[in-house]
């Protein structure tokens, strides 16, 4: 388990929801989708979710999954309503100019050294 | 009108009897659902989500019920043009039911095999389109019910227990 925070640091990653505190939240695992109704069946809270997709439905998906964190890849953001929706949801949105492959790498050394 | 029925064995009875002579509910919630309307579809899996959290239902129970009842709501607004889901609470159990005004499903078996999906471009850009959605909702469904024809409306009944 590492904290946000720190894989943050590995990511050269931004929070984009500043009022929700990345050394606060744990993460054991990550799902890397960009089909919704994958992570739906898939995803479980604890782990951080991995996507290029970025439009409202990602913060629903989050929500109803218990994902509490979500890493947007290629340094593309989503638009200020949808980081309005999660910071209302409690869920820390990420960004890194890394690929999903990057993102995973990094992720998962972090978690199994 | 075909019809899908599919029942967790544990239930069977209490699901069976349910069906047979439907009780009032305790409380009754009830949204519209607007044919492609991805901004606001979910907005009533959210508060019947909130509504089952502030009665006490443990997690697991309520992403169970989350799950399903998204996946369901998300159908309805980006297969159908439009319709509504209604949320009954008992005491032991919810029973989410969603009914719209067409396009129908021609084949319910083939609509429930992964991977399955008619989604349109619009659709599979919102990041849906798998053929998924279905089969989760079976997974965290203790009884789905589903009666639909091609051109006519669908009817989408979800039952799941709160358990322990
Ligand atoms: N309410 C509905 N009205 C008409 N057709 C439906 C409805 N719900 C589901 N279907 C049909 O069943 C298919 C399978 O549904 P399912 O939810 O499993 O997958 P999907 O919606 O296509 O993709 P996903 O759910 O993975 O995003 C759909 O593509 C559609 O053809
Ligand atoms: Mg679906």
């Amino acid at each position: 388990m590492i904290m946000l925070s720190d894989y943050l640091a590995l990511i050269d990653g931004t929070n984009l929801t500043p009022q929700l505190d990345p050394t606060q939240i744990e993460i054991k695992d990550a799902y890397v989708s960009d089909m919704l109704s994958d992570v739906m069946g898939s995803a479980k809270p604890g782990q951080a979710w991995i996507t290029i997709m970025k439009h409202l439905n990602v913060i629903a998906v989050s929500s109803m999954t218990g994902v509490e964190a979500i890493v947007f890849a290629k340094g593309s953001a989503p638009d200020p309503a949808v980081i309005d929706k999660a910071i209302e949801e409690e869920i820390c949105l990420v960004l890194s100019p890394k690929s999903v492959f990057e993102l995973s790498g990094i992720l998962y050394q972090a978690l199994h050294k | 009108m075909a019809e899908y029925w599919n029942i967790n064995p544990e239930h069977e009875s209490a699901v069976r009897d349910f069906f047979t002579s439907v009780p009032e509910a305790d409380v009754v919630l009830d949204f519209e659902i607007g044919e492609k309307d991805f901004v606001n579809s979910g907005k009533g899996s959210a508060e019947v989500k909130n509504t089952l959290k502030r009665l006490g239902i443990g997690p697991e129970t309520l992403r169970r019920i989350a799950v399903a009842s998204y996946e369901a709501e998300i159908n309805v607004t980006a297969h159908s043009q439009g319709g509504r889901m209604d949320s009954y609470l008992y005491d032991e159990f919810i029973l989410i039911r969603f009914t719209d005004k067409g396009p129908g499903i021609a084949d319910i078996e083939q609509a429930m095999v992964p991977g399955f999906s008619t989604a349109d471009d619009l659709v599979r850009e919102m990041g849906f389109g798998a053929g998924l959605g279905l089969p989760n909702i079976l997974k965290n469904s203790d009884a789905l019910h589903i009666v639909s024809a091609q051109g006519e409306s669908t009817r989408v009944e979800i039952m799941i227990f709160y358990g322990n």
